[in-house]
């Protein structure tokens, strides 16, 4: 079920055109095959992508998306049993361009055997001042309805908004740089209604039981960002970015990504990058409450939790030699690697044995494969 | 006060909007943008699907350079 808490801002993800005020997308089409694996959590599926220009003015586009999961995550395997689940999206997208200014809207539906979400966005865009920068702004609106398995009357609403701000800016010849701002606001049902928080309990042979998790009912975080992307003397370019988040959980987060593209010839790009997160604690949020009903709210989602991870990507594109097919002007393969490293610091693996509260710390590693075909027409 | 800060917004608004700013990277000086490698976003379905693997993991959301994206499972 969790695979669609975050919906909303998926939803204008991969159909939303970028923003760039005074010109639309190119027609493309896309199909990716993702494959994510890591912590005893395989996930994996295709992603379609059609973008259509008419008219000169006007662009439609389409995704479909689907994640296969197959979970028997740390979480998984102490108070549940292994599943497998599937989950599929749709996404619809219009985007309508005036002169400079760029409107779009777009709509996404997913849905799983216990959670559906429904979500609508609106984005404008608008370049000023000879073209050198770009503003944007945006909001989306997101309804959840959870369910759970094995419960039928369980059902429970969730509303989501977000609001965003975007600029780009043309700073020289060979340098950009952009600034995002994000608040997001949600209310309902924000827990798992699967996932249980640990106690300690003297009765039980382990020394500790578990009891169903409690999350507050309201959430709005913040989240601030600054790009820069320059280009080498040389045709290459780097890109780096800052992220500052905040929520009213009282998770704070950082990260920093830095990256470089390096074109090979006519036909390949290369690419490498480092990417690091770091989060402190909701404020709920324990490994282990001291007794049962601790608090008023209690969490022990590893998400919610300390922790620390170091990401190294490599990837690149071939440009394929043109088929003679009228319709496709271009095409290219692609392949990304990303490399994950997720260090916890206050979430405890309680497979690895020992007294409460002394197992050793949890950490996993994941492989993210990406391997897609695009093809321009 | 109040009518301090209106008259210096209104002036800022002036001095932007009214005397419209001279671009100072001209529109032939501008060639490198339009390379793929400086495309924020080259592949919108390749991006849109990594950010959704961070979202799903990591408490922070929000505020990435080309729109967001996430979901993902325990």
């Amino acid at each position: 079920m969790k695979a669609t808490r975050y919906l909303l801002v998926l939803a204008v993800a991969a159909v939303a055109a970028p923003a760039s005020g005074g010109v639309l997308p190119e027609d493309r089409a896309d199909v990716l095959y993702h494959r994510y694996d890591g912590g005893g959590v395989t996930i994996d599926g295709p992603s379609l992508l059609v973008r259509k220009k008419f008219a000169e003015k006007y662009s439609v586009s389409a995704n479909y998306y689907v994640d296969m999961v197959s979970s028997a995550s740390i979480d998984v395997v102490t108070t549940a049993s292994p599943y497998k689940e599937e989950r599929t999206q749709g996404s619809l997208a219009f985007d309508m361009l005036n002169d400079k200014t760029q409107y779009s809207v777009s709509v996404t539906n997913s849905d799983e055997n216990d959670y559906t979400a429904n979500s609508a966005s609106f984005d404008l865009s608008q370049d000023l001042f000879g073209d050198l920068t770009t503003l944007s702004i945006g909001f989306s609106r997101g309804w959840d309805e959870v369910r759970k398995r094995g419960d039928a009357n369980f059902n429970e609403p969730v509303d989501r908004r977000s609001y965003r701000l975007g600029l780009s800016q043309i700073l020289t010849p060979t340098l950009m740089m952009g600034f995002a701002f994000e608040t997001v606001t949600d209310e309902g049902f924000l827990n798992n209604p699967y996932r249980s928080v640990r106690y300690l309990d003297p009765d039980s042979p382990a020394g500790y039981a578990y009891q169903p998790e409690v999350y507050p009912r309201t959430r709005t975080s913040n989240a601030a960002s600054l790009s820069a992307r320059y280009f080498l003397p040389y045709r290459a370019a780097v890109h780096g970015e800052y992220r500052y988040f905040t929520d009213t959980w009282g998770i704070d987060a950082s990260t920093l990504q830095i990256g470089y593209t390096h074109p090979l010839g006519k036909q390949w790009i290369l690419e490498a990058g480092y990417r690091w997160y770091n989060q402190s604690a909701a404020d709920f949020y324990s490994d282990l409450f001291d007794r049962p009903d601790a608090q008023n709210f209690m969490g022990r989602d590893k998400e919610l939790s300390t922790f620390t991870s170091h990401m190294l990507s490599a990837g690149a594109t071939y440009e394929l030699p043109s088929f003679g097919w009228k319709f496709l002007r271009r095409s290219t393969v692609n392949l990304f690697y990303d490399r994950i490293r997720y260090e916890y610091d206050d979430f405890r693996d309680v497979t690895a044995g020992g007294a409460p509260g002394t197992e050793q710390l949890y950490g996993f590693d994941a492989d993210v494969l990406r391997l897609f075909v695009s093809g321009w027409f | 006060m109040r009518a301090r800060v209106t008259a210096i917004l209104l002036l800022l608004a002036g001095a932007t909007g009214c005397s419209g700013v001279e671009p100072w990277v001209k529109p032939y000086e501008r060639q490198n943008f339009a390379d793929p490698i400086m495309s924020a976003d080259r592949d919108p379905v390749s991006s849109a699907y990594l950010n959704h693997v961070f979202e799903a993991r990591e408490g922070a959301r929000g505020a990435l350079g080309s729109h967001g994206g996430g979901c993902g499972c325990n």
